[in-house]
C-alpha cells in the first residue's frame, strides 16, 4: 500500500525554540534540543522519530520564523 | 528508506515563502507575526503581486516588516496607515495596497483613520493584528486589553469603572457603507491559518477588483506581554479572547457588488 | 495666448489653479479659514476629470499630512494646504516627511494665535514654518509670497525645490494674501508625469517593485545611533546646499537708504507704502524682502548692516524673524521690531511712526 514518507529540515540558527510546530506535529516526530543551543542561544527544533514523520507540514505551517522545509515522497 | 533520500527524491511541500527574506524577524518566540507574516508573503506571491503591491507599515511591533516581505514598504506615524494607504491607492490604482497595523495603532491612536478610510471604501486592506496588548512598548493596556485582563498599565486587572470597555472595532467596521469584507481571524492552528490565509486572499482579491474596504482581524498572542509561554497563549486565547472575539466573517458583500 | 489671460482672483484660488495647471498629482485637506477656498476651488474645477488630479477631503489635517506623505512616498507630486490651528495638527507628519526626505508642498495661509485664536491675517507661524515645528533637526524650504501672482507661481517653484532637494516645501502665505482680489497671470498648463515618467525620476520612489527591482523602503526610522547620526549629518549637508543655492529675495529703495525695513508677505506691501510716505518726509529708507524664509537672506542682511544705520523688522507677529536679523547684523546696527497683533494689519502710518521711534 502506497505510504507517505515525510522529512523536515529545521534552520537551527533561524530557530527561536518557541516550541509550536512541537505541539503542531500530530506524531511527536520534532522535540526541541534540551542541551544543545544555537549562536542566539536558542534550543532549536530537531527531529526525534524521523521514521514516523508522514510530511504533513502542520509543524512548518505553524512555524512564525519559517524555519521548516518539508518534503515528502510516496512509497510502495 | 532514509531521511536523505526522501529530501533528495521528495517533493517540496511546504518553505519559507520567497517573498519572506533571510533577515532573522525581530519578533518574540512563538509570535503570531511570523505567522501572518508568511501568509501575506504567500498570497502575494500566489497573486503575482510582487511587482506591484505597496505596503504600509506600522508604530508598534510590526514597525519593521518592511525588513522582512520584500515588496515596497511605507513606514507611517502611529495610527496613519490607513491615510497614507488612502493617498497610495488613489494614485497608483493598478497596485496592490495594505496596511498592517496592531490594535493599539489602529483600534486606538489611529481611529479616525481607520474608520473613515474603511467608510470611504477605499479600495484597500487593513490587516489587523489584535493581542489586547501594546507589545513594542512592553504590555501596557490597549484598546482591546479584556476586562479583568492585567498589563503594566492596569496591573490589577482592566475594569470599568477606571478604563472602560475593551473596543470591538471589527464589529464597528462591519456597520461602515464602505467596507466589503470584514472578518475575525485567528493563526494558532494548522486549520486556523488555512483559513486565515483565504481569507487575506479573498480581502486583496476585493481590493484589486475595486469592491471597497477591507478588514482582515487577527486574534493573536503576545506571549511575552502576556507573560506566557507560546502554547499556553494560544490556549489562554482560545479560553479567553475567542469568547469575546468569536472567529467569524462578520460581512462579506464581495460577491453582490 | 489663452494662457497669458489675466484673470481676477483670490489668493487661495490661485493657489489651486496654479496647481492642476503645474502637474500637480494629488491633493489632500481639510477645512479651515482663511483657506478653504483651495479646496472648494478644486472641487470645483474637477480636474481628476481633466488632468487625473486627485483631489481628496480628509477626515483632519492629521490625516491630509498622511496623506501626503504617502503619496510624496510614490513619487508623486502632492500637496495639503491649511491655516496655522491646522498645521499645527500637521507638524508630526512634517517632521516624518522630512526625516525620510520627501518632497511635497505644504501651504499654510496663516491666521492669529496662539491656540484657535481669530481668523484674520497673522505672520506669527514663521518660527513654526522656519525653525522645525515638530520634532527633531530639520528645515523646510519656506516661500512667502506677497501678492496673489506670487501665490500662483511658488506652487511650481516649491515642488520644484522639494523634487530638487527631496524635502518638504512650504507656502507660508497669511489670511491677506490667501482672502484678497488680484489680478494674475496664471501658470501655462504642464501635464502631469507618467507613472514611467515618475518612476525613472523617482528611482527611491515606493511605486511596486517595476521591473523585479529590490524593494524600495520610505522611513524615517534608524534604532542604531551611528546610523542615525550618518542620516543626519546627510541631511545637515543638504541644507547647507540650499542656503548655499536658494536664497531669494527682493530689494526695494535700498540703494541710497539709511534706515531698512525687513519685511515678508502682507508687511512687505505695507512697508513700501511706509517708505513713500518716509521718503516724502525726508527719511531714506527702503525694503529687503525674504522670499525665501528659509533659507533666510543672511547675507544680504549682513550687507544691509555696513549700510544702515538701523534695521526695522516689520512683522505681523510680536517678533520672530527679528531673531534671524539680530543673528546676522551680530550688533554692529540696532535692529527693532514693529508689530500688531491679533489679527490686525498694520498701518503705513504707524510704521513710519514706529520707525522714527526706533531710530
Amino acid at each position: 500500500m502506497a505510504r507517505m514518507k515525510g522529512a523536515t529540515v529545521v534552520d537551527t540558527e533561524r530557530c527561536k525554540g518557541c516550541n509550536l510546530c512541537v505541539v503542531a506535529c500530530p506524531l511527536d516526530v520534532l522535540a526541541l534540543t534540551t542541551k544543545e543551543v544555537n549562536r542566539k542561544g536558542y534550543n532549536f527544533a530537531h527531529e526525534v522519530l524521523a521514521d514516523t514523520c508522514t510530511g504533513c507540514a502542520s509543524c512548518a505551517t505553524v512555524c512564525p520564523d519559517g524555519c521548516i522545509t518539508v518534503y515528502r515522497l510516496k512509497t510502495e | 528508506m532514509t531521511r536523505e533520500e526522501i529530501i533528495e527524491k521528495g517533493q517540496v511541500v511546504y518553505h519559507k515563502p520567497t517573498l519572506l527574506n533571510d533577515t532573522p524577524m525581530h519578533y518574540c518566540p512563538g509570535c503570531s507575526h511570523g505567522v501572518v507574516h508568511k501568509l501575506v508573503s504567500e498570497v502575494i506571491e500566489e497573486m503575482g503581486m510582487t511587482d506591484k503591491t505597496i505596503a504600509i507599515s506600522p508604530v508598534g511591533c510590526a514597525v519593521f516588516a518592511y525588513k522582512y516581505i520584500d515588496v515596497d514598504w511605507q513606514e507611517a506615524a502611529h495610527g496613519r496607515a490607513p491615510a497614507l494607504a488612502s493617498a497610495t491607492k488613489r494614485l497608483w490604482p493598478d497596485r496592490l495596497v495594505f496596511t498592517y497595523q496592531g490594535d493599539g495603532d489602529l483600534a486606538c491612536i489611529g481611529t479616525a483613520e481607520t474608520i473613515h478610510a474603511l467608510n470611504r471604501a477605499e479600495n484597500i486592506t487593513i490587516i489587523f493584528i489584535n493581542n489586547a496588548i501594546y507589545g513594542m512598548t512592553g504590555g501596557q493596556m490597549a484598546p482591546t486589553t479584556l476586562l479583568g485582563m492585567k498589563t503594566a498599565t492596569c496591573p490589577y486587572g482592566r475594569e470599568v469603572s477606571l478604563h472602560g470597555y475593551p473596543l470591538k472595532i471589527t464589529e464597528i467596521a462591519a456597520t461602515l457603507d464602505g467596507t466589503c469584507y470584514v472578518t475575525r481571524q485567528a493563526v494558532h492552528t494548522v486549520a486556523a491559518i488555512n483559513r486565515a490565509k483565504r481569507a487575506i486572499r479573498k480581502a486583496f482579491e476585493y481590493s484589486m477588483q475595486g469592491k471597497g474596504s477591507n478588514l482582515v482581524e487577527i486574534v493573536s498572542t503576545c506571549n511575552s506581554g502576556w507573560k506566557m509561554s507560546p502554547e499556553k497563549a494560544n490556549k489562554w486565547m482560545e479560553e479567553n479572547m475567542f469568547e469575546f472575539y468569536h472567529l467569524e466573517d462578520l460581512k462579506d458583500t464581495g460577491a453582490d457588488k | 495666448m489663452a494662457d497669458q489671460e489675466i484673470t481676477l482672483m483670490k489668493g487661495n484660488e490661485a493657489i489651486a489653479h496654479a496647481a492642476i495647471r503645474c502637474g500637480c498629482d494629488g491633493y489632500f485637506g481639510y477645512p479651515i479659514t482663511p483657506q478653504s477656498e483651495v479646496l472648494e476651488t478644486l472641487a470645483a474645477e474637477k480636474p481628476w476629470e481633466t488632468t487625473g488630479m486627485v483631489v481628496l477631503q480628509a477626515e483632519s489635517e492629521v490625516s491630509s499630512i498622511n496623506m501626503v506623505y504617502g503619496g510624496a512616498s510614490t513619487g508623486k507630486r502632492v500637496m495639503t494646504s491649511s491655516s496655522s490651528p491646522g498645521v499645527s495638527l500637521m507638524q508630526e507628519g512634517i517632521s516624518y516627511m522630512a526625516g525620510a526626505e520627501l518632497p511635497a508642498l505644504i501651504v499654510d495661509v496663516m491666521r492669529g494665535g496662539p491656540g484657535l485664536g481669530t481668523i484674520q491675517p497673522s505672520q506669527s507661524d514663521y518660527f513654526q514654518a522656519c525653525k522645525g515645528g515638530g520634532h527633531g533637526d530639520y528645515h523646510l524650504i519656506v516661500l512667502a509670497p506677497a501678492s496673489v501672482q506670487e501665490m500662483a507661481d511658488f506652487v511650481d517653484l516649491a515642488f520644484t525645490l522639494a523634487f530638487r532637494y527631496r524635502n518638504p516645501a512650504m507656502i507660508l502665505a497669511d489670511g491677506a494674501i490667501g482672502q484678497m482680489m488680484e489680478k494674475v497671470v496664471l501658470p501655462p498648463f504642464k501635464p502631469r508625469r507618467t507613472e514611467e515618467e515618475i518612476i525613472k525620476e523617482c528611482p527611491w520612489a515606493t511605486t511596486g517593485r517595476v521591473g523585479g527591482r529590490k524593494p524600495n523602503i520610505i522611513t524615517s526610522l534608524e534604532l542604531r545611533s551611528e546610523e542615525m547620526e550618518v542620516i543626519n549629518l546627510r541631511i545637515q549637508a543638504k541644507y547647507r546646499e540650499i542656503e548655499e543655492k536658494e536664497v531669494r529675495f527682493e530689494e526695494f529703495m535700498l540703494d541710497d537708504a539709511d534706515y531698512a525695513i525687513v519685511a515678508f508677505g502682507s508687511a512687505a506691501r505695507i512697508a513700501k507704502k511706509s517708505i513713500e510716505i518716509a521718503r516724502s518726509q525726508g527719511i531714506k529708507v527702503g525694503l529687503l524682502r525674504p522670499i525665501t524664509l528659509w533659507p533666510f537672506p543672511t547675507k544680504e542682511v549682513q550687507k544691509l548692516a555696513g549700510q544702515v544705520k538701523g534695521i526695522l523688522s516689520l512683522e505681523i507677529n510680536a517678533g520672530q524673524m527679528v531673531e534671524d536679523i539680530r543673528l546676522a547684523v551680530e550688533g554692529r546696527v540696532p535692529v527693532r521690531h514693529f508689530g500688531r497683533l491679533g489679527g490686525i494689519i498694520p498701518d503705513p502710518d504707524e510704521v513710519v511712526e514706529a520707525l522714527k521711534r526706533s531710530f
